[in-house]
């Protein structure tokens, strides 16, 4: 009797079973959010046509080759104001991305110094970068842009205190470098005939460098013999270039930024919105990544350490084949999500003033066409790809880097 | 011979050790003057904290705090302290004291604010400190509502209505199980709400007010701003980003594919776009998506986006947690014959957030840090009150004052909260 009960239950196929039965009752919840998905895009969608009809607009990219018809005072490349939005569009990604390599640099740097400098037995090292560290940390960034602005702009001299015989500050590096509260200027690289011969030695080399490296590791794993590869390496890397430079007649030339008029002119400048907007970044993320380093470093346990020394190695080995690379396993993924955070937080540029892609498609030209959604759109896409990528390298790395456990 | 061996018979008594083993000369030999580049380091250091502090210290307290302009300031601090003195002018922050923190909240209601402001401190008393009585969790609950009229102010039968919902649910799943089963009951308390609220509660307070119009003043949200702002804004993103973080990140765990893809694609696209952008949205685009003709303001909008922009990064330090949770607590939850949400809420999610308080605690720093970013779309935050300040034509040229006073402020809180969650770690340690 039970027995025929239980078959016939499990033949018969009740509607309440797509609520009950644990075989489907995911199905049927999965129907049902991607039923609410569909309902909830299609009313969003449905919200916008009319909105958008209502308004008169329509969605398109062709605004992005009108003539955008406003300047951009820092640029990486040719634009004016007859250029597209589209071309402003891309001297505004240039600028974030300049912005960003030049801030996850400095960030590193300092984030590493004072990681390290934190744990010192040095009392007051160690204090002093306890106290960076927690007012970078705890203070909006958005603050420290603008005070970073604020101090270049009152504490650096004005451009006019460089004019005339009896100047008040003076140019750095033999009349090369000027710092002014307007920016920095400095010399322009000028390529003459056969410069890209020195460039391409110059690429050969560092090829080189990457050559040499790998076949000094195989000839130690083989034969036991360290080369003196640091010397070598420094070697190939200025020797070639600079011997071709000579032999090419120095083709390779420098504009210097002189003094005419009101301001300067010739070299580069680089604004004081790119410079202030660089060190806030830099020191806001440096003491995040200080964290991170410290976290990283203390993660390795001492027995590591006390175990390569009883191994025999030097303490300079110790530091690079065991704690190093174990430490830089806990290290490396907050350092590369700082990293993210420092390009996100870039998009503040907008506050000083400095063009980046925010600035210009999410700002100037957003308000002048009118087309939020495009624009919004295409910044967003922007970032999006920017982050993906580096997530994609990130899990890579990750994968490749990961302990293998038996 | 005579003895001439010699027996002390008596101890000598105990000697100080040497005076370079002992004390504050040890301590700084030991700790700063170890080795020549320690010294070196430590030389520089102290000229560093010297050069910045004797440059500072006279701007700082060499100061004026009763003026009402730059130039008034000036005046003062020459009088007081000589001239050609650069002292600092706080007497911009004694005049605008009351714009920082309220905005433009009218003058004679600020004791709304304050209240709120005690007032939440009560509510979330019982959340920060296991000490204080459970009775207080109950007035936790309704807070949200008293919060908002207390701010916003407007007819008191509106958050009233919005709880009645909350209050529906709450029967719907107290009272419904014996009726029609547990899961329809957990339906009916999520559909009977919304239905309530999109269709009854509006005539219900429109006959309310009619019959009774009971109510404080309408503020605009316009009105608002200082640090008012940034904490209302702050405070509501912290709350309800935690349970939408935790939803969040257990759909990513989740093994049902859609729910799965909808939250990791709503997680990685929030975390890969900047804060700003989402405000751009929520300033110029968030109206297109919503029917024609809803306009509803600016704060709140802003706030919505805070809340998703901070939910998505609580996903993933949730996520975290649930991953650093060994796999054995899983199985033993299972075991014990657990549904899946008795085992999140009795097994899983207590270890999971207790794990990851560190990152939840620096999460809320981040999300409160980053409620300046409002003055960008134009919200008079204390950042957007900086510019309107400045450019004052009485206190036109000022630059640092304000800066390091909102500076102070945003770190005191921050680093408070930092503070709070150390504690709670060391309260929560349940290891040797």
């Amino acid at each position: 009797m039970s027995v025929a009960d239980h078959t016939a239950e499990k033949k018969a196929f009740r509607l309440s079973m797509l609520i009950y039965d644990t075989r489907y009752r995911s199905i049927t919840i999965q129907v049902i959010a991607l039923i609410a998905l569909i309902f909830v895009a299609a009313w969003l969608v449905s919200n916008t046509l009319s909105n958008l009809e209502a308004l008169d607009k329509e969605l398109g990219f062709g605004f992005l080759s009108e003539p955008a018809s406003y300047d951009i005072n820092q640029k990486l490349i040719e634009y004016d104001s007859r250029s597209s939005h589209g071309r402003a569009a891309l001297v505004g990604i240039l600028n974030t991305l300049l912005v960003a390599v030049m801030g996850c640099v400095l960030a590193t740097v300092i984030g590493v110094t004072a990681g390290v400098a934190r744990l010192s037995h040095n009392w007051i090292i160690a204090r002093l970068m306890t106290v960076y560290i927690e007012m970078f940390r705890n203070i909006p960034v958005l603050l420290w842009i603008v005070l970073i602005m604020a101090v270049v702009i009152e504490t650096l001299p004005v451009p006019r205190s460089f004019k005339g015989e009896d100047a008040v500050s003076s140019m750095l590096f033999g009349d090369a470098v000027a710092i002014t509260n307007r920016g920095i200027y400095f010399p322009k690289p000028l390529f003459n005939d056969g410069s890209m011969i020195v460039v391409a030695t110059f690429i050969l080399s560092i090829v080189g460098i990457f050559v040499f490296g790998r076949w000094a590791k195989k000839r130690q794993a083989a034969t036991g013999e360290i080369l003196p590869t640091g010397w070598i390496k420094t070697g190939i890397f200025f020797v070639p270039a600079i011997l071709m430079f000579f032999i090419m007649g120095m083709p390779i030339g420098l504009e210097y930024p002189v003094f005419k008029g009101f301001n300067f002119k010739g070299g580069y400048q680089m604004r004081n919105s790119l410079i202030a907007l660089w060190l806030a970044l830099s020191f806001y993320t440096g003491a995040f990544i200080a964290e991170a380093v410290r976290a990283g470093i203390q993660a390795v346990s001492k027995g590591q350490s006390e175990a390569a020394a009883a191994l025999g190695l030097r303490p300079k080995r110790v530091m690079n084949l065991v704690i190093l690379p174990q430490a830089l396993r806990v290290i490396i993924p907050p350092l590369i999500s700082q990293y993210l955070n420092l390009t996100k937080n870039s998009s503040l540029a907008i506050v000083v003033g400095y063009m980046d892609i925010t600035a210009t498609l999410g700002g100037i030209t957003l308000n002048q066409t009118g087309r939020e959604m495009e624009s919004l759109l295409l910044l967003m896409g922007m970032y999006l790809s920017i982050s993906i990528s580096v997530s994609i390298v990130m899990n890579w790395y990750n994968e490749s880097i990961k302990m293998r456990e038996r | 011979m005579a003895n001439q061996s010699y027996v002390r018979t008596e101890m000598l008594g105990e000697k100080p050790p040497p005076s370079s083993q002992v004390g504050i000369f040890k301590w700084v030999m030991e700790n700063l003057f170890s080795s020549i580049p320690n010294i070196i380091m430590s030389v520089l250091s102290i000229w560093a904290v010297y050069y910045v502090l004797s440059g500072f210290m006279p701007w700082f307290f060499q100061s004026s705090w009763d003026a009402t302009s730059l130039s008034g300031c000036r005046e003062h601090i020459a009088q007081k302290y000589g001239e050609g003195v650069e002292g600092a002018c706080w007497a911009v922050i004694r005049e605008r004291w009351p714009q920082l923190v309220f905005g433009f909240y009218p003058r004679e209601l600020y004791w709304r604010p304050v209240a709120a402001l005690i007032l939440l401190f009560v509510a979330i008393s019982p959340i920060l400190f296991t000490s204080v009585p459970r009775k207080i969790l109950l007035f936790s609950m309704v807070y949200p509502f008293l919060g908002f009229f207390l701010l916003w102010g407007g007819s008191i039968w509106l958050p009233l209505s919005a709880m009645a919902g909350f209050v529906i649910g709450y029967f719907a799943l107290g009272m419904l199980p014996k009726m029609i089963g547990s899961l329809g009951a957990t339906i009916a308390a999520g559909v009977l709400p919304i239905i309530y609220w999109l269709l009854i509660s509006g005539p219900v307070i429109s006959g309310l007010n009619s019959i009774a119009p009971i109510g404080i003043e309408s503020i605009d949200s316009d009105q608002m701003g200082g640090f008012m702002l940034s904490i209302t804004i702050g405070v509501t993103g912290i709350a309800l980003s935690l349970p939408i973080g935790v939803l969040l990140a257990l759909g990513r765990q989740s093994p049902l594919l859609i729910v799965k893809t909808i939250c990791v694609t709503f997680i990685e696209f929030i975390r890969g776009v900047p804060l700003i952008t989402l405000l751009f949205v929520a300033s110029v685009l968030l109206n297109y998506f919503l029917p024609p003709g809803t306009n509803f303001d600016l704060v709140l909008r802003v706030m919505i986006m805070v809340t998703f922009f901070a939910a998505a990064y609580m996903a993933e330090v949730i996520r975290g947690g649930l991953a650093a949770l060994p796999k054995g607590q899983y199985e033993a939850a299972d075991a014990l014959g657990l549904d899946y949400w008795k085992a999140t809420r009795l097994i899983i999610m207590p270890q999971a957030l207790k794990i990851s308080i560190p990152n939840i605690v620096s999460n809320f720093i981040g999300l409160f840090k980053d409620t300046t970013l409002v003055s960008i779309v134009g919200l008079l935050d204390p950042m957007g009150l900086s510019r309107a300040i400045l450019a004052d034509q009485n206190w036109n040229g000022i630059v640092w004052e304000l800066y390091a006073f909102i500076a102070i402020l945003f770190w005191v809180f921050t680093f408070g909260m930092s503070r709070y969650s150390m504690y709670l770690e060391r309260k929560l340690k349940t290891s040797h």
